[in-house]
């Protein structure tokens, strides 16, 4: 079984609001995305496999067989109870398994000094809301050139090691 | 045929009078998915009828145990689902409703809120006319074999 290059892309969409996943889950369906949503960054986390240790810190999750998970972008709301989507792009950054996954984020507010530290902390694009299909139609790049490059660290024996797969324990 | 034409027309009169509010949504117009804008429609309906009603209350109470960070939090709600969809005169009030909050100005609080549940009625009623036009003119499509 080889790569298929028409494989979906796989996104994680995460937002408090349900009005805002349902639309940023259309908008990405219409793009052809496989898409998944959750409402919490700490969902989010522990959708990627990462557990909270006793120490209150996000540990690299273990690789189990079954039930594989693939996250190909993760697009995130600024604002959001409990932890922020910026503090998600931070720990993201942090964990060795996930820091090569591009994250994008969504905000409602146009705050320069925050687009700057997000853009800055590693995030690929940050789209104001409403997100229209414009700015969805600019993640596709983002997503071939992060697939190329992990096909050229994959050496042909296919032991996957670079590619991240993680036990979904939702 | 003639039926179907002239409703067509009125839908399409109809909507373009409604390009502030339509206009976010059109883009999620798709033949493959006709009901999801009424589904996220309705979904924004219900969900600002519940923050509206949750503002008064919160609005309701003596003016020195206001909770104004509660009151911003709700607004805040309101104007990102408002956004979403489009209904940009909720939106604006929204905006105004919040800089009375930082103010811990009650009365403006209280004025924005008459002022949102004014604009919220409006642009309930538009999109509730049209949804009804779209579902007339379907129907009437449907009843004419081709």
């Amino acid at each position: 079984m080889g790569m298929s290059a028409a494989a979906q892309f796989h996104v994680l969409a995460v937002d408090d609001s349900l009005i805002d996943r349902m639309l940023i889950e259309r908008l990405l369906k219409t793009s052809s995305f496989h898409v998944t949503t959750v409402d919490s960054a700490i969902k989010a986390l522990q959708y990627l496999g990462m557990v909270e240790d006793k120490l209150k810190s996000y540990e690299t999750p273990e690789i189990h067989q079954d039930a594989e998970v693939n996250v190909n972008l993760i697009i995130t709301d600024y604002c959001m109870p409990e932890m922020t989507g910026h503090d998600l792009l931070r720990k993201i950054k942090e964990s060795n398994s996930l820091k090569d996954i591009p994250v994008v984020i969504m905000s409602s507010e146009n705050v320069p000094s925050r687009i700057n530290r997000c853009l800055e902390d590693g995030a690929e694009e940050f789209f104001l809301k409403p997100v229209q299909q414009s700015d969805v139609n600019k993640l596709k790049p983002h997503l071939l050139k992060s697939r190329s490059k992990e096909e050229e660290e994959t050496q042909p024996s296919n032991n996957n090691k670079r590619k991240t797969r993680i036990k979904c324990t939702i | 045929m003639d039926v179907v034409t002239q409703m067509q027309r009125q839908l399409i009169q109809y909507t373009s009078s409604l390009f502030q509010e339509f206009n976010q949504l059109q883009q999620l117009q798709d033949e493959s998915n006709p009901e999801f804008v009424v589904e996220v429609v309705t979904l924004f309906f219900e969900d600002a009828e519940r923050l509206l009603n949750e503002l008064s209350k919160s609005l309701q109470v003596e003016q020195e145990s206001i909770d104004f960070r509660k009151v911003d939090a709700q607004v805040h709600q309101l104007k990102g689902s408002s956004s979403s969809i489009g209904a940009q005169r909720v939106q604006r009030v929204c905006i105004a409703f919040r800089n009375f909050c930082e103010q811990q100005n009650v009365e403006g609080c209280l004025k924005s809120l008459q002022e949102i549940k004014q604009e919220y009625s409006l642009v309930k009623t538009k999109l509730e006319t049209l949804f009804k036009m779209e579902k007339q003119l379907f129907a009437a499509r449907g009843s004419i074999s081709r």
